[in-house]
């Protein structure tokens, strides 16, 4: 061949074009794809709100089932009955507060503004339910999920979700068994918002303490169940108004 | 007539025993390490990494010719990146769910040694079709340590194969629980992967002595 590959000049002309191709074929996937993409998200935002106060398709032990995602939107409206945002000491209603982006309200909050804080009230068989969301870190990356309480502080339902932990191990803060847990725990240690750790020497292995503000941990997973407990104390501390409101009513 | 001769035959079969990746080459020793806590993850991994292997060896094949030596290395990481990224992508539109469970995996697939040694080693010397077998054997090798690895983990270590409990409860005491068997909680830890392996490295030698090496 008439071209020599090792000329500095084929090496860049190769890497600038390299660069365009492969740039212009993720370019256009990402936008042909986004509109899908967003919906899907949209989707599993909605079955992790309703998952978190129970409605879901869990059936026995196992498995993790969400509503599926041709229901979800209908199911949604029909459990969740209100939506609010909170903003300082205002609060307002907003029917798309699902879609507020609790990492973006919490660089917020460190750059000392004011963030939106969206709450979820739904409710089953006549139960009152107040959802909030959840934003921390594991020990890869970016850990998130939502909480249920009642009236009393008393958790109702939990879902975790995550970036990227390890299969196997930090990965299992999804799996059954460990969310499960966290259902009849208070999150109050008398009037301290005491939020509920993941603890490795609990001595409660099957869980039957609900007041110890426990629960017991993954193996393997210290550096996550860390992180878990981390993300459910920031969150109550940064509810604690709204949370204080509920239960001096209630 | 056969459909692969045997050469081509044993671009597949050979990593899968006397010149595996894992145990013989020591590479991916990482993510074998990492995920293998569980039978289903290191599955999940074996395919991944069988499609995004197979996949990449023909590209990088058949642009073996254009590629400057310079910078191939590069080229080979955007190679197997943007691959792992349209998969992504994709199903992330169209299998939502299944991008759940390998969204953990893109990262360990972009940087596992085995994709990189292949390409360099193999992709770039040889045709499309032989580094395609290449990277199906090379990657089949891979995922059969893993699986191994992962077996005996999640069954030791949970009591469980593929999440269903195959010992009994150790809560409730039934099955194996009920004449005192306990769970080893390390082997979830990562340092008994290292140690699966070595057994099976052992195992391997012990049974074929040409492959140990002379001091």
């Amino acid at each position: 061949m008439a071209i020599n590959k090792e000329k500095n000049t084929y090496t860049v002309i190769f890497a600038a074009l390299m660069v365009v191709v492969v740039g212009s074929v993720l370019a256009y996937l990402a936008s042909a794809l986004r509109e899908r993409i967003r919906e899907n998200e949209r989707f599993e935002k909605q079955q992790n709100i309703l998952y978190a106060m129970g409605v879901n398709q869990n059936d026995g032990p196992g498995a993790v089932s969400f509503i599926p995602t041709d229901r979800v939107e209908v199911e949604f409206g029909n459990y969740i009955k209100e939506q609010l945002v909170i903003e300082g000491d205002q609060i307002t209603r907003d029917d798309e507060a699902y879609l507020i982006d609790m990492k973006k309200q919490l660089d917020v909050l460190k750059n000392g503004g004011t963030p939106k804080l969206p709450v979820f009230i739904g409710e089953k068989d006549g139960k009152k339910y107040h959802i909030v969301p959840m934003y921390g870190k594991g020990l890869w990356d970016a850990i998130w999920g939502f909480i249920a309480l009642d009236d009393k502080m008393v958790v109702q339902g939990v879902y975790f979700d995550h970036k990227g932990e390890t299969p196997g191990l930090g990965a299992n803060i999804k799996a059954r068994y460990f969310m499960d847990d966290f259902t009849g725990e208070t999150i109050m240690d008398g009037t301290e918002y005491a939020g509920i750790s993941v603890a490795k020497g609990n001595n409660d292995p099957v869980n039957e303490n609900k007041e110890d503000n426990e629960v017991d941990a993954l193996a393997g997973a210290t550096i996550t169940g860390n992180g878990v407990s981390a993300m459910i104390k920031k969150t109550v501390t940064l509810y604690k108004g709204y949370l204080e409101t509920l239960r001096n009513k209630g | 007539m056969a459909l692969l001769s045997k050469k081509d035959s044993n671009l597949i079969l050979d990593p899968l025993a006397d010149n595996n990746p894992i145990t013989i080459q020591v590479l991916g020793i990482c993510s074998a390490l990492a995920i293998t806590a569980e039978l289903n993850a290191s599955i999940v991994m074996a395919l991944s990494v069988i499609f995004v292997l197979g996949l990449g060896n023909v590209v990088i094949s058949l642009m073996r010719n254009i590629i400057p030596s310079k910078i191939r290395i590069i080229v080979q990481l955007v190679v197997v990146a943007t691959l792992v990224i349209i998969v992504d992508q994709v199903l992330k539109a169209f299998a939502y769910e299944l991008s759940k469970t390998l969204a953990v995996f893109v990262g360990l697939i972009i940087t596992n040694c085995i994709i990189m040694g292949r390409f360099e080693a193999f992709a770039l010397g040889n045709g499309p079709w032989r580094s395609f077998l290449d990277g199906i054997g090379n990657a089949a090798g891979y995922g059969l340590i893993l699986i191994i690895v992962g077996f005996f983990r999640e069954l030791l270590g949970s009591g469980t194969l593929l999440g269903f409990p195959v010992l009994g409860d150790p809560i409730a005491k039934t099955g194996l629980y009920a004449i005192g068997y306990e769970n080893n909680g390390f082997m979830l830890l990562s340092p008994m992967a290292l140690i699966v392996v070595g057994i099976i490295i052992w195992v391997q030698r012990t049974r074929n002595p040409a492959l140990v090496e002379e001091n």
